[in-house]
């Protein structure tokens, strides 16, 4: 990846990141931990990627975003604020009442292409979207986050099926393996190993990539941008709660708000990280 | 009515797919692989490219159409109202309901009407489980021609619509020249004092019968027809109620949460009567010829009859 391009990208996660720790923290609940571990691949999605156009956020032409683990919304909404949708500001009445910020993505907030938040629901939507496209022939390309816990859900199999049999090569989902659900680790509570497995044998194109690495999330990408007849899933290893030392990979971190303190702390941490990116 | 065309509302279905879809361009169908019993493969015969098959899917198939909608397309997103309204019950809420996409669902096989196939396959719950939806139009058509004017309605209408269809062949009573459907307006097919009879869907020529059985003992039934159960003719019904004093709502579905719950709801607080309730009791249905069921069931003009009477006379 360009030197500049990459430079860019990691600071602009990192503003995501403190976003999403302002965001929760001000909700006084949410999910922190699976927010920042989708951060630096939902920069490069709207920074490097997709077409969308803040100013006209429903333009018919514009690529897709559903975010099927919707609880991870405050990861959507400080990329969309970052991004220009809407002010940063209303980051801070996330999931206050009257506030446009809903706890899960909601259809109605600028840029929020899907309602989600009821796992496994997001990815068919997805697929519906990926079919329209094909139908027009469209030249839009839909994206999809999950998350692993996520995959237990019958449905999300249901529309891996349904991807394959219609050939949806304008759809590219991102499965984020954090490694970690509410109730623990997602071996130990419901495993949905080996992922990389069950999508080939579903009839998927599947890429593993490190959610961490600027580099390698491009590479990832464009190779699934090569893929013709077939959909695109990238299994993406990352680490719950990146970017804050005492989130990272704490499953306590899935659904808890920082306290004052902790919230001191975090955004002290990403700040730090900030200068030195823009030293 | 032993002379009287009889066609399925099912079959009403497909049919006014397969003639739309030359008007409406925009228009999708997706089956969960019932097309064949839902009569969407009408529609699949003539529009090959614009039919997809979701497979016995049918969780997935509601989120497929409600992004599709998401995209700009209206798709009709058809299965059994068990599979429909039940199986994918929260995907209709969340992925269609919610965003207030414009899906159609085309629900076909509702109520023991279904027959042989038994409790399993037969829906009594649906009407009940859609209406709680905000923002969902629930449409109950009573016979093939206003079954094919729903259809179009639906198109016509920029939101969630839930269609119930039946699998029995009713009696098709209503004048094609002269019908007209409006969203959200009941019709009143008879003027009478004695007594208002609410009905909806298959039991809606049932209480036609009714009536002239009723008034050959004296008794001068209002007989009024609710396709769309939501949003409801509050007017109309409050209007009855109290032209005549007496409610009896007939519907092919339970008597909790379906048609005879919405007059109630609405006369409770506009024209407070005494309603009695015609339907599926807090019971399953179970196998059986659908004739037989209905009859068994209390489904049918003699039971109307008779309730009407006890109602009248009681």
């Amino acid at each position: 990846m360009d030197a500049m391009l990459k430079k860019k990208l990691e600071t602009t996660a990192c503003k995501v990141r403190m976003g999403i720790i302002e965001g929760v923290h001000a909700a006084k609940s949410g999910h922190p931990g699976g927010s920042l571990s989708i951060a630096d691949t939902l920069t490069y999605l709207y920074f490097a990627r997709m077409n969308v156009y803040p100013d006209k956020p429903e333009e018919p032409s514009r690529d897709r975003f559903v975010l099927s683990k919707g609880h991870t919304a405050p990861a959507l909404y400080s990329t969309l604020a970052q991004r220009g949708f809407f002010s940063p500001d209303e980051l801070k009445s996330l999931r206050h009442i009257g506030a446009m910020l809903q706890g899960h993505p909601c259809i109605e907030i600028p840029g929020v292409d899907m309602s989600s938040g009821s796992l496994g629901q997001g990815i068919s939507a997805a697929c519906g979207m990926a079919l329209a496209g094909k139908i027009s022939n469209d030249t839009y390309h839909v994206y999809t986050v999950l998350g692993d816990g996520e995959i237990e859900e019958g449905q999300v199999w249901e529309a891996a099926m349904f991807a394959a049999h219609y050939k949806l090569d304008n759809l590219t989902a991102i499965v984020d393996n954090n490694g970690l659900q509410i109730d623990g680790k997602i071996e130990d509570v419901m495993s949905p190993y080996p992922i990389v497995d069950k999508f080939k044998a579903f009839g998927w194109h599947v890429i593993e990539m490190d959610a961490h690495d600027f580099d390698a999330i491009e590479a990832a990408f464009n190779e699934a941008d090569k893929i013709v007849g077939q959909p695109v899933v990238i299994v993406q290893k990352s680490v719950k709660g990146k970017g804050v030392s005492f989130m990272e990979n704490n499953v306590s971190w899935h659904g808890a708000a920082p306290n004052d303190e902790q919230y001191e702390t975090a955004m002290n941490e990403l700040k730090a990280a900030l200068a030195a990116l823009e030293a | 009515m032993a002379d009287v065309k009889k066609i399925a509302t099912r079959e009403s279905y497909g049919n006014a797919l397969a003639e739309l879809g030359d008007k409406y361009e925009n228009l999708y169908v997706l089956d969960a692989d019932l097309a064949a019993a839902t009569k969407t493969g009408i529609f699949k015969k003539k529009f090959p490219d614009r039919f997809f098959d979701c497979g016995i899917a049918e969780a997935n198939m509601m989120g497929v159409a409600a992004g599709m909608a998401a995209a700009g397309k209206i798709p009709f997103a058809s299965t059994f109202a068990m599979f429909a309204a039940g199986r994918a019950f929260e995907i209709v809420r969340n992925s269609i309901g919610y965003p207030h996409l414009n899906v159609k669902i085309g629900a076909t096989h509702a109520g023991i009407s279904v027959g042989e196939d038994g409790a399993t396959h037969q829906c009594n719950e649906d009407i009940a489980l859609m209406r709680t939806i905000p923002g969902m139009t629930v449409i109950n058509p009573a016979d093939d021609v206003e079954a094919r004017a729903a259809v179009e309605a639906a198109i016509q209408h920029n939101g969630p619509v839930y269609l119930r269809f039946g699998r029995l062949a009713a009696p098709v009573f209503n004048d094609p020249a002269a019908y007209k459907f409006e969203l959200g307006k009941g019709i009143k097919l008879r003027e009478g004092k004695d007594i208002s009879i609410i009905a909806t869907g298959l039991m809606v020529s049932e209480a036609l019968a009714a009536a002239e059985m009723l008034a050959a003992q004296g008794v001068d039934a209002e007989i009024i027809n609710i396709h769309t159960i939501k949003p409801i003719d509050a007017d109309l019904i409050a209007e009855t109620a109290a032209k005549t004093g007496r409610v009896l709502t007939v519907e092919e579905h339970s008597v909790i949460g379906g048609l005879g719950s919405a007059v109630c709801d609405v006369l409770a607080e506009r024209q407070p009567t005494k309603v009695t309730k015609i339907g599926v009791n807090d019971e399953y249905g179970h196998s059986g010829p659908a004739v037989d069921l209905l009859k068994q069931y209390g489904l049918c003009a003699d039971n109307i009859v008779k309730t009407a009477l006890s109602i009248v006379k009681g």
